[in-house]
């Protein structure tokens, strides 16, 4: 299993790339393996104004369905329009291909808030 | 017992194997206080010949359609079910079995709903068909339903009052605890009025459900409703208590409904007292993914093979549990089984004919009541198989006179609607012959048979 | 040219649509008598295109022949865990058959039909004695519709009485369709774990003046029965809320023990469960809902009712929740389970309960050890194993495909979802100790091929019509109708 060290990660197995004050958000492998073969995938809108702590999309497998909470709040400005077509991405590709969303932040936010790589390793562990 | 194959040798083995001296013990979980200290107060066991001739002299009782001139419909219909019909949905692979969760071993049932889903988005003109809900009624109220679900916080849903009363009822009690606002829509010559219907319209308005044909037998002019409807973003919801005409009349999906529910009845299942009858549930694509109940999808085992499967199951209570798009579990498989022969079994040309039958029969009626001193055909506008009549009479009087020449004339639309006191509602199938017709043309207008 | 591949015992079968040929009829009408009209054109429809067109021998075969790939109770042991999957009687179709009952008009006058009311009045009684209740509706269609139908009277109640409680407390052992009804009244759910089963102490600590109600399933679906059920429901009503109980596993309790008189305030049964109706593969069932006596003015209308020495219907009820369907219900399911009740007795349908409950332990006493069993409390009608004692890597999914080769429908598996892998086992008391032998035995030599060749396990079903199918696919690329470019 995977843990890029160049992302931070949540309690709720999403992973947040920072890059200026845009965050690029999706789920862990951990998350994708956890699901099984995702079917389906349900992402906002660009333009859409997201809270954090909130639901923003839905991923979907053969049997069990997970809302993705939003780590930060801010404004939609690029959703993975490959994902809806191709949901098997999030299978094969979670860090990468399989990207969800870009925020443009509301705040500067803290990032000491979300594990990194070593600790979310940990947390997965334990379970 | 004949069901209860266990002898009192065996019963003891088992026992023994459980490690326990008595079936008593096996409920010691029960604690005392909650158990039943008396039997149960219900006669004794009966036999089969003697259960049959109880149940017998029960449905002796009953009035048989077959056995009088009736001209009865108001969502269910006396259609002439073929032999073969009863024939193949006795195979007790069939009817034995339950929903079809381990595919491999189910291919027949699955199969079977996959045909039948595909026949009623033919029928309808749409995409996506369900494997059926309950009924006509509860199908309606699912749709409205899901117009809510799908209608991003629009609360309203306007209900034209030509819908069948108990559809009407029964969305009314689905959306009794829910944030949704029923308005109700006149009619005006048999039909929705358009006119009012316009002003209810507005940005808060999820869905207008009309009944096609609706529940006077008029069929509504539905793409023009569709149109004004979805220029409002509202959702048209088209309800066919008497799906033959959908062989005759154009689709609704064809006239832009957005869904198209219904009751199966019609299809094959036998009256019985209006139930189990079974509620079909059309979308277009876009709502595919907010359908209430199960599907069947399409799919290849691993070596290839063409099969079929429950699919897009995350809609449904099993797994999203109180965010399902239903709480649907179990539906009307066998209902599913026997429309789906009996539309297989007429096919294309055999429905068309079916329902040209019926609308020449119910057409030849309509001519001679009109002609009659006194009756009146309340509508003007194209109807199918049911029509309205507007009587001299009182209709409980009526009827009563009309009940004693053999003839159940129709149903008293008192009840469900005060400004047609005087209305009956006519049925006429293919199963009345032109004889009976006349019967009643003739009962009606004071003669006696 | 033909080939071998599908021919055989499991023999292939074309779609209808594959199989039409223009101008081929299934159908015989009577020549019309009246003279011939149609409606205007511009209200017809063209031609329903790629509809079937085939001989009656076309769809007798082609129905028979997909029954062949079929597996119902008829087949063999059905042990499918929560459905209670007995016998269907045959009597039960033959009186259902009956054209007294299968020809009538429900707009029929009920002075004409009072046989099926007097059937009707005679089931709504005798389910309200095998359940302890006062008061019976037999509308609802179904299992789930009847809990939705039992809990719009629990809210109908507290509105009737000025309250606006919010919420409902379900166990997290329950079917998805509690929480599903729950929520179609309007209310929040509050999901409550269980140990096996409820503990008063949890109950106490979440309910409040905000909680409406409780859904239980008793016996729950591990096949427990809630032994603490009777303080708990005296703790839910000494705070102002009242105990709904799922009647699916009642098959566990006839004669034993009567939810209406250890205060539970509503149930809904299951007739195509435990009133033997045929499941129809997937329905139609009937849901029929027994209430205590407050709750009787909520029932959904119309309520069947005896005046004097006949029966009506009863539609003048203000405080009715209104209708679920149309008319009364699902009848000819209703005919059915009446069938079932006077076969069986009193003493008969106790009697069912006692082999069915012998059946699960005994399959229960076969199996421990070589399958773990997560809960150790005394199982009543069905018994509930986990994959954990499973070798190589073997999930339940496996024993599940693999008990399909040896000729067996599989139990209810990964349900309820507390147990890792649930393998839910209900043998029900139609049963004979021979068949239940045979299906341990298998379950036994799985468990060892599990050790020995897994791979036996992978890789099955082999002997089915058709092998493990690719849901991923279906679900991803949706294909839920045949269309006419389909080769």
């Amino acid at each position: 299993m995977d843990f890029p060290d160049e992302l931070k990660y949540t309690e709720d197995h999403e992973w947040i790339l920072m890059e200026e004050e845009v965050a690029t958000i999706g789920i862990t492998d951990f998350a994708q393996e956890q699901l099984g073969d995702v079917v389906f995938v349900e992402l906002p809108e660009v333009g859409d104004i997201l809270e954090a702590g909130k639901s923003f999309g839905v991923v979907e497998s053969v049997k069990a369905v997970s809302d993705v909470y939003a780590p930060v709040s801010g404004e939609v400005v690029e959703i993975n329009e490959e994902l809806p077509d191709e949901p098997e991405v999030l299978n094969n590709s979670p860090y990468e291909d399989g990207w969800m969303i870009k925020l443009k932040l509301s705040e500067a936010i803290a990032l000491e808030g979300f594990m990194d790589a070593t600790a979310y390793q940990e947390f997965v562990e334990k379970d | 017992m004949r069901y209860l194959p266990h002898t009192d040798v065996e019963v003891q083995q088992m026992l023994d194997r459980i490690g326990v001296s008595n079936i008593d013990e096996l409920f010691s979980g029960i604690p005392e206080d909650c158990r039943l200290q008396k039997p149960l107060n219900l006669p004794t066991a009966k036999s089969e010949s003697e259960s049959m001739t109880m149940l017998r002299s029960l449905a002796e009782q009953n009035s048989r359609v077959s056995d009088w001139d009736a001209f009865l419909g108001g969502g269910a219909y006396n259609h002439f079910i073929p032999s073969a019909v009863d024939h193949l949905i006795s195979r007790s692979e069939f009817y034995t079995a339950y929903t079809p969760y381990q595919p491999e071993i189910s291919q027949g049932t699955l199969q079977a709903i996959f045909e039948f889903q595909t026949m009623i988005c033919q029928l309808t003109g749409m995409d996506v068909a369900n494997a059926s809900m309950y009924d006509g009624a509860s199908a309606c109220a699912e749709a409205v339903l899901l117009a809510i679900r799908a209608g991003k916080k629009r609360q309203k849903v306007l209900l034209s009052q030509a819908l069948n009363p108990q559809y009407r009822e029964t969305v009314a009690t689905y959306c009794r605890y829910l944030a949704v606002e029923l308005v109700e829509v006149p009619t005006r010559d048999g039909v929705t009025d358009q006119a009012v219907l316009k002003t209810l319209l507005d940005d808060q308005t999820a869905a207008v459900v009309v009944g096609y044909p609706n529940y006077f037998g008029q069929i509504e002019d539905l793409a023009a409703i569709a149109e004004f409807t979805q220029a409002a973003g509202a959702r048209l919801i088209a309800a066919a208590s008497e799906p033959l005409a959908l062989a005759l009349f154009r689709s609704p999906g064809e006239l832009g409904a957005d869904v198209v529910v219904g009751e199966g009845q019609s299809f094959g299942i036998p009256l019985s007292y209006g139930g189990p009858g079974i509620g079909f549930f059309a979308v277009k694509k876009k709502d595919m993914r907010v359908l209430p109940g199960r599907l069947v999808g399409e799919t290849l085992d691993q070596d290839g093979k063409r099969g079929f499967v429950l699919t897009l199951a995350t809609r449904e209570q099993h797994i999203r549990r109180e965010k399902a798009t239903s709480n649907i579990c179990s539906n009307q498989g066998m209902c599913t089984l026997i429309v789906g022969i009996f539309l297989a079994l007429h096919g294309k040309q055999g429905l068309r004919q079916l329902a040209e039958i019926n609308y020449a029969k119910a057409a030849y009626a309509r001519q001679q009541i009109g002609q009659l001193d006194g009756f009146e055909i309340a509508f003007s506008g194209e109807c199918f198989n049911e029509f309205v009549v507007t009587c001299p009479e009182p209709v409980a009087d009526l009827k009563m006179r009309l009940e004693q020449q053999g003839i159940l004339a129709g149903i008293a639309l008192g009840r469900d609607y005060q400004d047609l006191e005087r209305g009956l509602l006519v049925c006429v199938t293919e199963q009345n012959s032109r004889e009976q017709i006349d019967r009643l043309v003739s009962a009606l207008a004071g003669g006696t048979v | 040219m033909i080939s071998t591949e599908g021919r055989g015992l499991v023999l292939d079968e074309k779609l209808l649509f594959e199989q039409s040929q223009p101008g081929r009829i299934g159908y015989s009408l009577s020549a019309l008598d009246v003279p011939a009209t149609a409606p205007q054109q511009s209200l017809m429809r063209e031609e329903i295109a790629g509809f079937p067109e085939l001989s009656e021998v076309d769809v007798i075969r082609h129905y028979t022949r997909l029954s062949t790939w079929n597996y119902g109770v008829d087949s063999g042991f059905y042990p499918l865990g929560s459905c209670t999957m007995k016998y269907n009687p045959k009597v039960n179709e033959a009186a259902a058959h009956l054209p007294g009952f299968a020809e009538i008009h429900p707009q029929t006058p009920e002075a004409l039909n009072q046989g099926a009311l007097e059937l009707m009045y005679n089931l709504q009684r005798d389910l309200g004695e095998v359940s302890g209740f006062p008061a019976v509706t037999l509308q609802p269609a179904a299992g789930a519709q009847g809990e939705f139908t039992g809990m719009l009277m629990i809210r109908a109640w507290h509105e009737a009485n000025g309250q606006k409680r919010r919420k409902v407390i379900i166990p997290d052992t329950a079917h998805g369709t509690n929480p599903a009804s729950a929520a179609l009244c309007g209310y929040e759910v509050i999901t409550v774990a269980s140990d096996g089963v409820l503990s008063k102490d949890d109950i106490a600590a979440l309910m409040d003046d905000d909680v409406a109600a409780l859904m239980v399933t008793n016996p729950n679906t591990l096949g427990l029965f809630e032994a603490d059920i009777r303080a708990i429901c005296d703790l839910v009503h000494e705070r102002g809320g009242l105990v709904y109980a799922d009647g699916a596993n009642l098959n566990a309790l006839m004669g034993i023990s009567r939810p209406g008189d250890i205060g539970i305030d509503v149930m809904h049964f299951n007739l195509h469960k435990t009133f033997s109706t045929p499941h129809g593969g997937g329905g139609p069932g009937a849901g029929p809902v027994g209430v205590v006596e407050k709750l009787e003015p909520f029932l959904p209308k119309p309520v069947v009712i005896k005046e004097g020495d006949s029966y009506k219907f009863d539609y003048e009820r203000p405080d009715s929740i209104g209708r679920v369907q149309s008319f009364y219900g699902h009848f000819g399911i209703l005919v059915r389970a009446y069938s079932y009740i006077l076969s069986m007795g009193g003493e008969g349908l106790k009697r069912a309960t006692e082999l069915a409950v012998l059946n699960a332990n005994y399959i229960r006493a076969r199996l421990e050890g070589e399958y773990d069993l997560p809960y150790k409390q005394r199982s009543l009608h069905e018994v509930v194993f986990s994959e954990k004692a499973l070798a190589n890597d073997c999930h339940t999914l496996d024993v599940a495909k693999r008990l399909i080769d040896y000729g067996y429908h599989p139990p209810t598996i990964y349900f309820p979802l507390v147990v890792p892998g649930a393998l839910m086992v209900e043998p029900t008391e139609t049963e004979s100790k021979q068949v239940i032998d045979e299906f341990c035995d298998a379950l036994l030599t799985i468990a060892e091929e599990a050790k020995n060749n897994p791979e036996l396990l992978k890789q099955a079903p082999v002997r089915a019509k058709v092998r493990r199918l690719d849901e991923a696919t279906a679900a991803r690329k949706p294909k839920l109708r045949w269309e006419p470019d389909q080769s």
